[in-house]
């Protein structure tokens, strides 16, 4: 294809582009009803903070800080229907208590065994002798059982997880047949295990993202549809007339996720260069089409729902949906800048790869403008700072992504470490942040239970945050140096190696501190699940304040 | 929006057209592509020597795809011309690789040629590149008092073999070194028809 080709392609495309927006925008696909965003809220739930891991002292400051304004306003009337619709989200939450804290659960157990196969693959990249005397501990393979027990476990298990639990509550209806989320939970880990198994036995299909034989990939799939069937239920039976934006992130996430793992896995299919270009689709869409849609629509729950605020633009995180579902998918070329593929490819997922900006501002702005003048609550509210944080992580990798993709930045950046510590900052710093406040969210309510030390929350926070934090620096560093070195033919490729050591040392520290973390975390978890500590509230959908400003009564809405 | 069919139909239409790019139109384009002339198929053991590669993840640390002389200096460094598909004929999975942990690997039977050197690597890399992160594979050898009939003893530097034992390399450990010594895509091929830059 040559220049003008493309360039009359690419004037196709815009001008049809166009006419598509138009025609939506007469379609009323943007819809403009400001009330939309509010349908997260009970009547007169606006204005209330509601923070479930937050100790007593740490709501009613929070409250304080978010607007003393609406306390007290006594109306029985109101006051009934908010009873009402309160009972609903508590049958809501009901229903789905049990399948979550199966997938949560899993999602602990699976957190723990990455982070151990991450740490060790760290010391080996510094430590070249530790741990050779056994196949399944050599790097290529722990490294490679680290990044599926990511990718296939604590990922998707936290998402379902959250996704199952906050779909009802949306849809304002009970979960329907959450058995089958069951059965397809213990598919999916036994299929889990299988392939870490056979990945640590030598057995892998040599795609990365992909290395889970396509035997054991079935399973994989018929656990997924059993997951996805509640979902579907549940949806038919909604009874809200509005989808809140959460609804379409985690709606259509959860319907592009088996297109991706299917055609990803046919057996047979893809050949040579062309599996190369599948690959990365694939690779990147995981990424951008499950696991970012997943956490964005959490964030779009939960921020509003803590500070008890409506986000502020609503017609900005549906602009922001539909850019991400269309960029997002065609920016898996620019892994093979520089391959032996087709380079209209490569130059469509760089242009694309920009085009995310669009998305990524959109939220970054969106989120910004909903935390403005509230971001004392951060203080306060142990949830909101994971989620918070989380979201600036997503602002911040995305548009590092986008630059990366640039051929002049790629050219340093590509087969580096900086392209890993750019990995670890969308799937840890954005995405496992979310979750992290998500779960603390939610376990309260699944559990009707506290959680039984608070301080291992803030623990566990700044354990992470500071890990990470030396991991994503000290890597990115080290991996710029390297490319920067292994493009200057005068050095010796050995410099380029030299040169990342104390880097990669340094993202052993970080590793070791995030692993700890999550240590702290999955004790608090497993203390929580057993019911230790004291019982504080019942299943309280809301706190209000009394008629003294600052007296939190509670719990206000009965035990269940 | 209030209808799940919009919102799913319009998530389909733009996951069918990333995939139509990415999957679909590269597939139509790339499958009459020919084997370059010069590249030869895989021997059965060259193939289980690449299964070794795969079972331990060398594609992990390193690339098979030299970049272009204009984008990096990839030429310069000895790891060869930068490929084109029908280099890739006969790969099934790839192994392109998305780090360079360790050096680029297309043509690493051209630019290493001896089984000596590439067995002794694989048992101890640092005792040939000082400094070297690789792995040892000491699992893929056996350590016996004395080599038997037909055993492929390893020839280490002085210094990193075991004391009153000798080396001898498993069958793993021979098909990857045939594997890697079969890594030589230095015959030249034309350049691709259209180069758009």
């Amino acid at each position: 294809m040559n220049t003008i080709t493309i360039l009359l392609l690419t004037f196709i495309l815009s001008v049809t582009g166009l006419f598509v927006f138009i025609w939506s925008l007469r379609k009323k696909l943007f819809d403009d009803n400001p009330a939309a965003a509010n349908v997260i809220f009970t009547e007169g739930e606006i204005g209330k903070v509601e923070e479930p891991a937050a100790t007593q002292a740490q709501h009613a400051a929070l409250q304080r800080v978010v607007d003393g304004s609406h306390d007290g306003i006594d109306d029985p009337e109101r006051d009934a229907r908010m009873k009402a619709e309160l009972d609903d989200r508590l049958r809501a939450d009901g229903s789905t208590k049990y399948v979550t804290f199966v997938f949560l659960s899993c999602a602990v157990v699976w957190l723990i065994f990455a982070s151990t196969a991450g740490l060790i693959s760290s010391i080996k990249l510094h430590q070249p002798d530790f741990l050779t005397e056994y196949a399944w501990l050599t790097f290529g393979r722990i490294r490679t059982l680290h990044l599926n027990a990511v990718a296939y476990g604590w990922a998707p298990m936290a998402a379902f997880g959250i996704a199952i639990w906050t779909l009802p509550r949306l849809l304002k209806t009970e979960l329907m047949g959450g058995r089958f989320a069951l059965l397809g939970a213990m598919l999916w880990n036994a299929a889990l295990i299988a392939g870490l198994g056979s990945i640590a036995a030598g057995f892998n299909d040599g795609l990365e993202w992909l290395e889970i034989p396509w035997q054991i990939d079935i399973l994989f799939v018929v656990g997924g549809a059993l997951i996805g069937l509640p979902l579907v239920f549940t949806l038919q039976n909604r009874k809200v007339e509005h989808l809140y934006v959460s609804i379409w992130y985690m709606g259509a996430a959860l319907f592009w996720f088996p297109i991706l793992f299917l055609v990803g896995n046919l057996p047979g299919v893809h050949f040579g260069v062309e599996a190369a270009t599948m690959n990365w689709w694939f690779g990147h869409n995981v990424l951008g089409l499950f696991y970012t849609p997943v956490a964005l629509a959490s964030v779009y729950y939960f921020l509003p729902k803590i500070i008890g605020r409506p986000i502020q633009s609503y017609n900005l995180s549906l602009l922001g949906f539909w850019a991400l579902a269309f960029f997002y998918g065609q920016v898996g070329g620019h892994h093979l800048v520089g391959g032996p593929i087709p380079s209209w490819l490569v130059t469509l997922s760089i242009v694309q790869s920009i085009m995310m900006i669009v998305p990524v501002l959109a939220f970054s702005v969106n989120q910004h403008l909903t935390m403005r003048h509230h971001f004392k609550t951060l203080i306060y509210s142990p949830t909101l700072r994971f989620i918070v944080l989380g979201g600036m992580m997503y602002t911040l990798s995305s548009v590092q992504g986008s630059f990366e993709a640039l051929r002049s930045i790629n050219t340093i950046t590509h087969f580096t470490h900086f392209t890993v510590a750019h990995a670890h900052l969308g799937l840890y710093g954005f995405f496992s942040l979310v979750m992290f406040g998500a779960i603390y969210f939610v376990m309260p309510r699944v559990m009707s239970w506290e959680w039984p030390h608070p301080k291992l929350i803030a623990l566990h926070f700044w354990l992470v945050v500071l890990g990470f934090g030396i991991y994503f620096v000290g890597l990115s560093i080290g991996g710029w140096l390297q490319g920067v070195a292994m493009l200057d033919a005068s050095i010796p490729f050995m410099e380029s190696v030299r040169i990342t050591i104390p880097y990669l040392e340094s993202r052993s520290v970080g590793g070791a501190l995030m692993t700890l973390g999550h240590i702290v975390f999955a004790i608090h978890f497993v203390s929580m699940a057993l019911r230790y500590g004291r019982k504080r509230v019942g299943p309280a959908l809301f706190h209000r304040h009394g008629a003294d400003a600052g007296q939190v009564t509670r719990p206000v809405a009965t035990e269940a | 929006m209030e209808s799940e069919y919009k919102l799913l139909g319009g998530a389909m239409v733009t996951l069918a057209l990333a995939t139509a790019t990415l999957v679909v139109v590269p597939y139509l384009q790339l499958s009459d592509v020919q084997p370059s002339e010069g590249l030869k198929p895989y021997t059965s053991a060259q193939l289980r020597g690449r299964q070794q590669y795969i079972e331990n993840g060398c594609v992990y640390c390193h690339t098979q795809q030299p970049r272009a002389q204009s984008q990096a200096p990839d030429f310069k460094r000895g790891w060869g011309r930068a490929p084109v598909a029908g280099d890739y004929y006969y790969d099934n999975p790839h192994l392109l690789g998305t780090m360079r942990t360790g050096p680029d690997l297309l043509n690493i039977g051209a630019r290493q040629p001896s089984v000596d050197w590439n067995l002794g690597h694989l048992y101890q890399p640092r005792a040939y590149t000082p400094g070297s992160i690789m792995p040892s594979y000491p699992y893929m050898f056996e350590l016996k008092d004395k080599a038997e009939k037909g055993d492929k003893v390893v020839h280490l530097p002085p210094g990193y073999a075991p004391v009153g034992q000798v080396v001898v390399a498993r069958p793993e450990a021979l098909d990857l070194v045939e594997y890697l010594l079969a890594l030589d895509r230095t015959y030249p091929v034309k350049p691709p028809p259209e180069d758009p830059r």
